[in-house]
C-alpha cells in the first residue's frame, strides 16, 4: 500500500498543528461556532446527538494492520471501546471529546492517517473497489489513481469551499463494485478502440434527497489528463453550482439544470485552457504505482490439498468459504470478507479487541493489510487457501465469521437516531430486527444475494435508494415510520428503487420485509435472484401481498 | 486603514466607492456593474481604478480592461462562498493579471493560506480581525501537492529530484 514520504508526513503533521490551533481558538472564544463549523468539518468532526463524532479517513478503504491497531487504541483510549465503519470506507468514532480530538489526530498521524476532508463542503475521501488488485475481471488496479486523486484533492486551495460535498469513486474492473454511477464523479477505467486504457468520466450521480444516476460526459479520457479534467469539472461546479439552497447545491442539480450537453461543453471549454499545463507527471505516476505492486504470492499455493479436505469435513467452514470468500486472480488464494454483521451487533461496528485480533490475523494470513468495503464489512484480500481454515477459526472466535456476506442479514445501515442529530428514525434497531429473523441459515442462503439498505432519514447515508430493498425512516407526526423501495442497485445495472407504497410503522418493518421475501420465494423462476424477480414482475405482486390487509 | 499586502501589514488608502459616490482620492474601487457602465469616464480621470468582483461576475467581460486596473477585489459575501478562489486563480492564470488581487469581506484566518495559493496577495478582512494574528496563517503549510497560481515547488517536483 502507499507509504508516506517526508512530504506526505509533513503535510499531515502541519494539518494536526493547524487543527490544534483552531480548536484552541474555538475553546478560547476567538472563533464562533459558525466559524469553527466548516473548519472542524473539514477535519471530520461533527457535533452529534450525544457527543462530537470523528470520521477518520481510510483512503480508498486500504488499511495496514499497524493502522488498525492504532484505530483500536483510539477506540480504547478516547472512545467507548468501539468504532463504526461507514459506507464510504471510513471509520467513525461516536464518543470523542472535542478537546481531545487534536491528540487523536496527532496519534493518527504517527501511522500515516488523518481525518482531512472526511466531511464538509469539499472533495471527500475517494472510494474504490474493495477487490482492487485481486479480482480477475480487473483491467487495471485503480488504487494508484485513487492515491493520485487523494494527493491532488488534499487541501486543494481552490476547492476547499465548494457549494456542497463532492465525492469521487474509481473502478478498474468490468464489474462496478465502487458504485461509480452514484457519485459526483465516477471514473471507470476502460479500453478504447486502439486498446489504450483511459477513463470513462461520469458526473452528477448521487444518493441523498435527490437520487440520480450519473451521466457520462466523456466516454474516454487519456490517463495523463485525469487531474486537469477533474479540475475543469470542479471549477465549473465551484463557479456555477447553486449556493442559495443547500438541497440544490450538489453538482447533480447543476447538471440537471444546465442539461448534460451544456454542462459537458462548459467542462470541455474550461479543460481546453488547462489540459496542457496540468498533464500528469509520468515519473510520479510510476512512483505511486510501485506501492501497489502485488505482494509476494506463493507460487505453489494451489498445490495445497488440506483445503479440500477441510471443506469436505466441516460444513460450517464450507458455508463460510462459499459465502464469505471470493475468487482471487492468483490460483490458490482467496479474498476473505470479515463480516461486521454478526447477530445483535449494529452493522459496521467493531470493538477495540476485535480490531486487535484482526490486525494479528491480517499479519499472519494476508500480508498485514485489510480493506474496508462500502457495505460496512472488512476484507482480507490475499489469503492462501491452506490458511483459510485457521483464519476462519480465528475470526469465529472473535465473532467475525458470520457467513452472511451479500445476504439478507448483511444490511447496510446508517447510525440513525441513536447517534445522528439529523435522523428521523432509529435505523439500527430495525436492521437488527430484520437480521434476527434470518438466523435460520437454510432460509438465509435460499434467499440468495440480496441487498437491504436502511437510512434513518432522506439524506440517505445508508444508501437506501440503491438497495434491492431500501428502507427509509420518515417522521410522521413525531412517530417513526418507514418507506420501502424495491429494485435499486448500485452495480453496473445501477437503478433507483421504486416506492412500494405507503410507509409502514416501525414495528411492522420486519414483517413487511418478510412478506416481500416470501413473495419473492413464491414467484421466482429457477435460479432467479431477488433483484431479477423484481425487475421481471414489477411492483404489483409485492404491493398486493404487503398491503393485502389494509 | 491597515491591510495585509505581500506578507506585511501596510497602510492603505483605497476607497471602495458606492455606485453613486464620486472618487475623492487617486485610488478607489468600483463595482463590476459600475465599471462596465462608466469605464470610459473612470479611465479618463487619469487615476488608477480598481474593480470589485462579486461571486457571480463573468471575468471574460473585463478581461480586456485588466491592464488598466490598479487592483481587483474579490469579495467574500460569506466565508463559505468559495467562488472567490476560482475567480482569483483565473485572474492570475487565465488572464495573466499581475496587479493586486485583494480579498475583502467575510473570509477567515484559515482561508488565508489557500487564498495566497490561488493568487490573492492582499487581505482586507471585515472589521475586528487582528492583522498581526492573521500573519502566521500565511505560512500554515510548508508543502503543497497541487499546482495553483503561486509558483511554489510542488511535492511531486521535490520528489523528482
Ligand atoms: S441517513 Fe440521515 S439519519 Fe442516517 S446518518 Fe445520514 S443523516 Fe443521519
Amino acid at each position: 500500500m502507499y507509504q508516506y514520504d517526508q512530504y506526505d508526513q509533513t503535510l499531515v503533521n502541519e494539518r494536526v498543528a493547524q487543527f490544534r490551533d483552531q480548536t484552541r481558538r474555538f475553546l478560547a472564544g476567538e472563533l464562533s461556532e459558525e466559524q469553527f463549523r466548516p473548519l472542524r468539518l473539514m477535519n471530520g468532526l461533527y457535533i452529534q446527538t450525544h457527543a462530537p463524532m470523528l470520521r477518520v479517513a481510510i483512503p480508498y478503504g486500504l488499511l495496514s494492520s499497524r493502522q488498525l491497531r492504532m484505530l483500536a487504541h483510539i477506540a480504547r483510549k478516547y472512545d467507548r471501546g468501539y468504532g463504526h465503519f461507514t459506507t464510504r470506507q471510513n471509520i467513525q468514532y461516536n464518543w470523542p471529546k472535542l478537546e481531545e480530538v487534536p491528540d487523536i489526530l496527532a496519534e493518527l498521524a504517527t501511522v500515516e492517517m488523518h481525518a482531512i476532508q472526511t466531511s464538509g463542503n469539499c472533495i471527500r475521501n475517494t472510494t474504490s473497489d474493495h477487490l482492487a488488485g485481486v479480482s480477475a475481471d480487473e483491467l487495471e488496479d485503480p488504487r494508484a489513481w485513487c492515491e493520485i486523486i487523494r494527493q491532488w484533492s488534499t487541501l486543494h486551495p481552490e476547492f476547499a469551499f465548494l457549494p456542497r460535498k463532492f465525492k469521487i469513486a474509481v473502478s478498474g474492473a468490468a464489474k462496478d463494485r465502487a458504485a461509480t454511477q452514484v457519485h459526483d464523479i465516477g471514473l471507470h477505467l476502460l479500453r478504447n478502440e486502439q486498446g489504450e486504457l483511459g477513463f470513462e468520466v461520469l458526473v452528477g450521480g448521487g444518493l441523498g434527497r435527490t437520487p440520480i444516476i450519473g451521466q457520462t460526459i466523456r466516454p474516454f479520457l487519456e490517463k495523463k489528463h485525469l487531474l486537469s479534467y477533474l479540475e475543469a469539472i470542479l471549477r465549473v461546479y465551484n463557479l456555477f453550482g447553486r449556493r442559495d439552497n443547500k438541497y440544490k447545491a450538489r453538482v447533480k442539480i447543476l447538471l440537471k439544470e444546465t442539461g448534460v450537453e451544456e454542462f459537458t461543453q462548459m467542462v470541455e471549454e474550461e479543460w481546453s485552457h488547462i489540459r496542457d499545463a496540468l498533464e500528469l507527471d509520468n515519473k510520479e505516476i510510476e512512483r505511486v504505482k510501485t506501492f501497489f505492486n502485488p505482494p509476494g504470492y506463493a507460487s505453489n499455493a494451489s498445490t495445497d490439498t488440506s483445503f479440500a479436505v477441510k471443506l469436505a469435513e466441516n460444513s460450517g467452514f464450507a458455508a463460510w468459504v462459499r459465502v464469505n470468500t471470493v475468487e482471487h486472480k492468483i490460483p490458490g488464494y482467496r479474498a476473505v470478507f470479515v463480516s461486521l454483521k454478526a447477530p445483535g451487533v449494529p452493522p459496521g461496528d467493531i470493538t477495540d479487541a476485535q480490531m486487535d485480533i484482526l490486525a494479528d490475523l491480517a499479519d499472519r494470513y494476508s500480508f498485514g493489510e485489510l480493506r474496508a468495503t462500502h457495505t460496512q464489512n472488512l476484507l482480507l484480500a490475499d489469503v492462501k487457501q491452506a490458511d483459510l481454515y485457521e483464519l476462519w477459526q480465528g475470526l469465529a472466535d472473535a465473532n467475525l465469521a458470520t457467513a452472511n456476506i451479500g445476504k439478507a442479514s448483511d444490511i447496510i445501515c446508517c447510525p440513525g437516531l441513536d447517534f445522528c442529530s439529523l435522523a428521523n428514525s432509529s435505523s439500527i434497531p430495525v436492521a437488527l430486527e430484520i437480521a434476527a429473523r434470518m438466523e435460520d441459515a437454510d432460509y438465509l442462503y435460499d434467499l440468495g444475494d440480496i441487498r437491504i439498505n436502511i437510512s434513518g432519514c432522506m439524506n440517505g447515508c445508508g444508501h437506501h435508494t440503491v438497495g434491492h430493498i431500501g428502507i427509509l425512516g420518515v417522521d410522521k407526526k413525531g412517530e417513526e415510520w418507514f418507506q420501502l423501495t424495491l429494485g435499486g442497485s448500485s452495480s453496473n445495472d445501477a437503478s433507483l428503487g421504486e416506492r412500494l407504497g405507503p410507509a409502514v410503522p416501525k414495528d411492522q418493518v420486519a414483517n413487511t420485509v418478510d412478506t416481500i421475501l416470501q413473495t419473492y420465494i413464491e414467484l421466482r423462476e429457477g435460479e432467479e435472484s431477488f433483484l431479477e424477480t423484481v425487475r421481471r414482475i414489477g411492483m404489483p405482486p409485492f404491493q398486493e401481498k404487503v398491503y393485502a390487509n389494509h | 486603514m491597515q491591510i495585509i499586502k505581500d506578507g506585511t501589514i501596510i497602510h492603505d488608502d483605497v476607497q471602495h466607492l458606492a455606485d453613486a459616490e464620486a472618487p475623492t482620492g487617486n485610488r478607489f474601487t468600483v463595482s463590476f456593474e459600475r465599471w462596465k457602465a462608466e469605464r470610459e469616464s473612470l479611465l479618463a480621470a487619469g487615476c488608477a481604478p480598481g474593480v470589485r468582483l462579486s461571486s457571480g461576475n463573468a471575468l471574460a467581460d473585463i478581461a480586456g480592461d485588466l491592464p488598466f486596473l490598479d487592483l481587483v477585489v474579490v469579495e467574500f459575501p460569506a466565508f463559505a462562498d468559495g467562488r472567490a478562489f476560482s475567480l482569483a486563480r483565473l485572474l492570475r492564470e487565465r488572464y495573466g493579471y499581475a496587479g493586486e488581487i485583494r480579498a475583502r469581506g467575510d473570509f477567515i484566518r484559515d482561508q488565508l493560506y489557500f487564498l495566497v495559493r490561488v493568487g490573492v496577495n492582499a487581505f482586507e478582512p471585515k472589521g475586528g480581525l487582528d492583522l498581526e494574528k492573521l500573519l502566521p496563517a500565511l505560512k500554515d503549510f510548508s508543502v503543497n501537492y497541487q499546482a495553483a497560481a503561486d509558483d511554489v515547488e510542488l511535492i511531486y517536483q521535490k520528489r523528482g529530484k
